[in-house]
């Protein structure tokens, strides 16, 4: 889960990092008010969306009275940033900046361990500088079982390269920002910039913050932190039945058992689609391993109840699953649905029990239902019907 | 010959009288693997019965051993668990921990497998369906009854996929087929696989299954263009996902221009691996190759 700016920020206070005092706001009104509770003076009014490159889109803005920073957040809410549509801004107070910095730690998968990156030319975008001057960004590989303690802070402060004046200030930052990571089990921590203050201060001025989904069982406080109106409405009823589901563009639904699987499905839709007009898939929905049939149910539910969506795939391969259980899964709800069901469902089951799956259906001989043996004529199917 | 796991293997089961382990432990059991106990600090000297076969259970991963000669262990520990369990495994001196367990924090996860790096320990997985050398051992949740033995090796990230693709080619069979895992942090990798099936005399060809996020098949073909001289044949999954979401497992996530099916396909295709659209037509490149 990626945090918003404001969140990354208040994480940072808690874990000791300096940063400036910054207050969300949703209203033009809530901005002013914020702007008088920072003093009043020059503020800085920030967009919060979870992508890069606000700046250029013109969703950060100087304000020097609280009046302007109300104009401000006017422009910027509701403003469309990449796809994001803006619905909170960060009021936060000025700084005046002499040097920009930068410094992230995250996960580095080929190498089984974590990575900081540090560099004394921030700013910028930091994919950019790691092409045009590599050299320029010190790469630290870090120890899981070590972290970054004060040494390994020192040898990254010295890789980077930054004045011997400042180097105890900013390793110090560096060992609390380990903290943020390794406290609240992020994969990752930017931040880009971390500045030196004309007063000779080192402050972490903007921040990302992405979190393992996996350790929320460890983190009562971070379900708080999820963004539910953000979800798509169908995202949202999925998570509430405990389905993997992620809403796409296309028309043909999509339920499977496996996230593989279902990647795979995905694209075969789309690749058998190329013949039947450009039908693309509709979502991914996962129902896992050992798939009743209540979360087949479930799952065809929200499908079903997807406007875009003109055909469903059912392609299930019965490992653990038995396909018993996803063809009565398909007919129990096709029985609750009665005539809302519409659209047509194109199963394609192997593997466990696979014979009497199939003959459920049969049984059921439902007019919606087609059973297409291979994957591939499946999919090709599930288009056809999609483009119909 | 297999690859990590063969009819020798002795194998516990570290929540083994848990409901998922029970359940596959009498899978892995009645596929003929060589299960010799499980570990239950609270059920030291008990045994578990799965149909007639009695499984002792011991109090720690170092009595198993001591009392059976195991070197692998398998485990169905909740996530919460799982680190304790695997150090455990790790410090007991397993040869080769199989860890199905799917949402284990990916701290947890990079701690011990630095620990049994250290050691000197195979991990595969965690998130992960295991492995099969079909007819010898197998040491996970993958069905039995897909394919037997033949001459192809398979890794894989997705444990469906996996299925799906013995299940293309069950008329030619396996030596072994790993699943090693959709997690982002794996213990054993796509190269660890190839490298291994090279080296073994009874597998003639590699099924190679990937998908989107990290690099790791981009590490592998380039492993494949210096050192592997068997056929390869590729699969890529999640052409279609979109970026910045993650696809059912915890590693498959596009970030930005990373991470991509395209890239990871071109790779392949660079280093020489046929690489299929669908998961038939990519049985479909090995038959050829096998047959041709």
């Amino acid at each position: 889960m990626d945090l918003y700016e404001y969140q990354a920020r208040d994480m940072f206070e808690k874990h000791g990092v300096p940063v400036l005092p910054g207050i969300v706001a949703e209203t033009p009104a809530e901005a002013k008010a914020a702007a008088e509770q920072l003093g009043g003076g020059t503020v800085v009014v920030k967009a919060q969306v979870k992508t890069g490159g606000r700046g250029k889109a013109g969703g950060v803005k100087l304000a020097h009275s609280p009046a302007e920073a109300e104009a401000a957040a006017e422009a910027i809410l509701g403003m469309d940033i990449k796809g994001h549509t803006v619905h909170r801004v960060m009021i936060a107070a000025g700084a005046k900046i002499a040097e920009e910095y930068y410094f992230s730690v995250l996960l580095d998968r080929a190498e089984r361990r974590y990575l900081a990156m540090c560099s004394v030319e921030g700013g910028m975008e930091i994919e950019q500088l790691a092409v045009e001057r590599p050299e320029a960004l010190a790469r630290v590989a870090i120890d899981p079982l070590v972290g970054i303690d004060a040494p390994q802070a020192r040898d990254i402060v010295e890789a980077a390269g930054f004045p011997a004046n400042l180097k105890e200030a900013v390793a110090e930052a560096l060992i609390k920002l380990w903290s943020v990571y390794e406290e609240e089990d992020a994969t990752l921590v930017e931040v880009n910039p971390l500045v030196l203050t004309e007063d000779g201060e080192i402050i972490a001025l903007d921040g990302k913050v992405t979190l393992d989904e996996n350790a929320a069982f460890r983190h009562a406080d971070h379900e708080a932190l999820e963004d539910k109106a953000a979800a798509d409405p169908l995202e949202a009823k999925a998570k509430a039945l405990d389905l993997n589901y992620v809403k796409l563009d296309g028309a043909v639904g999509i339920i499977g058992n496996g996230a593989g699987l279902v990647m795979s499905t995905l694209d075969v839709v789309a690749y058998a689609g190329e013949a039947h007009g450009g039908v693309k898939p509709a979502n991914f929905l996962d129902i896992g391993g050992g798939a009743s049939a209540a979360v087949m149910a479930n799952g065809l539910d929200v499908i079903l109840n997807d406007p875009q969506v003109k055909s469903v795939f059912v392609n299930v391969f019965g490992g653990i699953t038995s396909c018993i259980e996803v063809a009565n899964g398909i007919v129990g709800a096709l029985e609750t649905l009665g005539d809302a069901a519409t659209k047509p469902l194109v199963v394609r089951l192997d593997g466990n029990s696979v014979e009497e799956g199939r003959e459920i259906l049969a049984a059921a001989n439902h007019p919606l239902v087609t059973i297409v043996e291979t994957m591939d004529g499946a999919a090709a199917k599930a288009a056809e019907l999609a483009n119909a | 010959m297999a690859i990590f796991i063969n009819s020798d293997s002795k194998v516990i089961v570290q929540g083994m009288t848990g409901s998922e382990g029970q359940k596959h432990t009498a899978r892995m059991l009645a596929s003929g693997t060589q299960i010799v106990g499980g570990v239950n600090p609270r059920k030291a000297g008990t045994s578990v019965d799965f149909d007639g076969t009695s499984v002792p259970v011991y109090g720690s991963v170092a009595d198993a051993m001591a009392a059976t000669g195991a070197t692998v262990t398998v485990l169905f520990v909740p996530p919460a668990f799982t680190k304790a369990a695997v150090i455990e495994a790790v410090d007991a001196g397993v040869d080769l921990a199989v860890i199905i367990t799917e949402g284990v924090p990916v701290a947890d996860t990079a701690q011990f497998f630095a620990y049994a790096q250290s050691k000197g320990v195979r991990l595969i997985g965690p998130n992960c369906p295991g492995l099969i050398s079909p007819g010898q051992s197998n040491v996970g949740i993958t069905p039995a009854n897909i394919t037997g033995a033949g001459r192809i090796g398979l890794v894989s990230k997705s444990g469906t996929l996996t299925y799906q693709m013995m299940f293309e080619l069950r008329d030619i069979g396996f030596t072994t087929a790993v699943g090693i895992g959709g997690d982002p942090i794996i213990g054993t990798t796509h190269i660890d696989c190839l490298e291994a099936f090279q080296n073994d005399p009874e597998t003639d060809a590699i099924v190679m299954i990937g998908e989107i996020g990290g690099d790791a098949e981009e590490r592998a073909a380039a492993y494949i263009k210096d050192h592997v001289t068997k056929p390869v044949v590729g699969y890529v999954a999640g052409f279609e996902a979109p970026e910045g979401k993650t696809m059912g497992h915890a590693g498959a996530i596009v970030s930005g221009s990373a991470g991509t099916a395209q890239a990871k396909k071109e790779a392949l295709e660079a280093a020489g691996v046929k690489v299929g659209k669908t998961p038939t037509e990519t049985a479909e490149l090995m038959r050829q190759i096998l047959n041709g």
